[in-house]
């Protein structure tokens, strides 16, 4: 088994009394497509404020190759090599799609380049590859705040892309996206992922998708993870059942 | 191509409308070094935080001319000008290093708070500032020569609207290159610029170092032109003209306050010969109109002058 590019061991954090994370211990594998299923409210999306240093945990180790992040802010984490979307998309809404994936660009390559412009051959063309890996070139142009919602999604993981991560986060790919674009959303989305040669955890609601797209499971429930494994096997557990699918 | 054509038809106005009207000459001199200052103030508004105590830059540029001018024997002009603008910016990255911590209204008052101390202090400590009554800012040298008053503030006028072409070009540059994007970027979504691994603090505290320089190089042009500096330079009122003249100038682009400053030096100006006790009441109407009616200040309305004109 090769060494999991992250791993959380004997994670806790509580909110007022509430346990958000209660003894977590999570490997990721590189290369993996890893989804976190659970009701609302389970930790899911705590789960990955704290592994980009958004929270910090009341004890317990994050480690990202290794490495010790458990105490590093979401910028030092981002420059490590872990990268984020979120359940409601973060774009600079007025500026248009090329623009933010741009400055993304800048963002890894430099950004105290003062006298040069953002808008340059070279950043464009980087940035227009992103744009066609997630398949919105028809959006180039458009001002972020502009587009609807599927397209924002596409978008904010695209604008995460641009940091050429290890690891990459999403929360909720395909919430607020209708049943029928979902599985363009993914269809685009996970080669995309293998293009990049990018390890993928995932925040996902519709099993549907979790079945067909993710190669292990997590299941979330009260802070704690009560099933982990193959989807196929672990959607037949009647405990996930009762409790996270509602069957 | 307009754009160019029209700045550069309002540079020679700039030069040759002073020889005709000669007492335009000061106010020319007076609209850039308040350019300066609100093009600062504009660098922040970019961001989306108002600075209220941002003439405490502008007073420091003045102070450090007179300073150097009285104390050192520098009398160099160019010197004067390039150590009253450096100074400024290192008070304003020390200043700034605690200041871009804060958003908003805090962010506003902090800037107020530390204005009104340094207020304080230039007003207070008599034996080093000249208390209330300021210090006299004697007329400097260039390149060696001294010359006669009039000459000097001719040369004076060309030397500012000389800075105005080259620093508005350089804060041009800066507005347009990553960094300036990223600026524009705190204001719009300050948790995403996180997440791609940009320190926001960074990239205010680079944008208010250079918003001080630009304001202390303002306060020294100033100082030079009146010939005198007081604290009430420092004063807050005198930050919230700055932030009136950067609204009424518009904050889009880097020529915005420079026509905000120059319509409120003239209002000013006149409105001191015809109607003493209104002026601030017709700059008050013109705030209003452009609230109104020019979301994006006069300087919009020019853009949309151009637009209209088949101009880009």
């Amino acid at each position: 088994m090769t060494e999991p590019i992250l791993r959380v061991e004997n994670l806790h954090v509580n909110f007022g009394g509430i346990r958000a994370a209660d003894d977590v211990n999570v490997d990721v594998h590189p290369g993996e497509r890893l989804a976190i299923i659970g009701p609302n409210g389970s930790g899911k999306t705590t789960f990955l404020n704290l592994c980009t240093g958004y929270v910090k945990p009341d004890s317990g180790h994050v480690y990202l190759e290794g490495n010790s992040i458990t105490r590093l802010t979401p910028r030092t984490i981002a420059r490590r090599g872990i990268a984020r979307s979120f359940q409601i998309p973060q774009l600079f809404t007025d500026k248009t799609l090329v623009e933010n994936i741009m400055l993304g660009v800048a963002a890894r390559r430099g950004i105290w380049d003062v006298l040069r412009p953002l808008n340059r051959p070279d950043y464009r063309r980087e940035a227009e590859r992103f744009i066609e890996l997630v398949g919105l070139q028809e959006s180039t142009e458009k001002l972020a705040g502009e587009l609807p919602e599927g397209t924002r999604k596409l978008a904010d993981i695209a604008i995460a892309l641009t940091l050429k991560p290890r690891l990459l986060l999403l929360d909720e790919p395909t919430s607020g996206v209708s049943a029928r674009e979902r599985f363009a959303l993914m269809e685009t989305l996970i080669p995309a992922l293998r293009e990049e040669d990018v390890t993928a955890v995932f925040v996902e609601h519709d099993m549907d998708l979790v079945r067909r797209y993710a190669e292990r499971v997590l299941v979330w429930d009260s802070g704690r993870v009560i099933a982990a494994g193959p989807p196929d096997t672990v959607l037949q557990d009647p405990q996930v059942l009762q409790n996270v699918v509602g069957v | 191509m307009m754009r160019i054509t029209l700045i550069a038809v309002g540079l020679l106005l700039a030069v040759l409308l002073p020889l005709a009207i000669p007492w335009l000459n000061f106010v020319f001199i007076m609209a850039v070094a308040q350019g300066f200052a609100a093009l600062g103030v504009v660098l922040l508004l970019r961001a989306g935080m108002i600075s209220i105590g941002h003439a405490v830059f502008l007073a420091s540029g003045a102070y450090v001319t007179a300073f150097l001018l009285r104390q050192t024997g520098i009398t160099d002009l160019g010197l004067i000008l390039l150590v009253a603008t450096l100074g400024s910016g290192l008070f304003g990255f020390l200043i700034g290093m605690f200041m871009v911590r804060y958003r908003a209204i805090f962010f506003a008052m902090l800037n107020m708070a530390v204005s009104m101390v340094v207020f304080a202090l230039l007003a207070k400590l008599y034996h080093l500032t000249g208390g209330t009554d300021g210090v006299r800012v004697a007329t400097p040298t260039v390149l060696g020569a001294v010359l006669d008053r009039t000459v000097f503030d001719s040369l004076l006028l060309y030397i500012s609207l000389a800075l105005l072409v080259a620093v508005g070009w350089l804060v041009h540059r800066y507005l347009s290159s990553p960094l300036g994007k990223a600026l524009e970027a705190v204001h719009t979504n300050e948790v995403r610029l996180e997440y791609l691994g940009v320190s926001a603090w960074g990239v205010l505290l680079y944008a208010y170092t250079i918003s001080a320089a630009l304001a202390g190089l303002g306060g020294a042009l100033a100082a030079i032109a009146v010939g005198h500096v007081v604290p009430e330079l420092a004063y807050w009122t005198h930050s919230g003209q700055l932030v009136l003249i950067a609204v009424l100038g518009g904050i889009g682009g880097v020529v915005g306050p420079f026509i905000g400053a120059l319509f409120f030096e003239i209002v000013r100006v006149v409105a001191a010969g015809y109607a003493a006790y209104t002026w601030n009441m017709i700059v008050g109407l013109a705030l209003l109109g452009v609230i109104f009616f020019l979301p994006n200040g006069l300087y919009g309305l020019v853009q949309r002058l151009l637009k209209r004109g088949g101009g880009s």
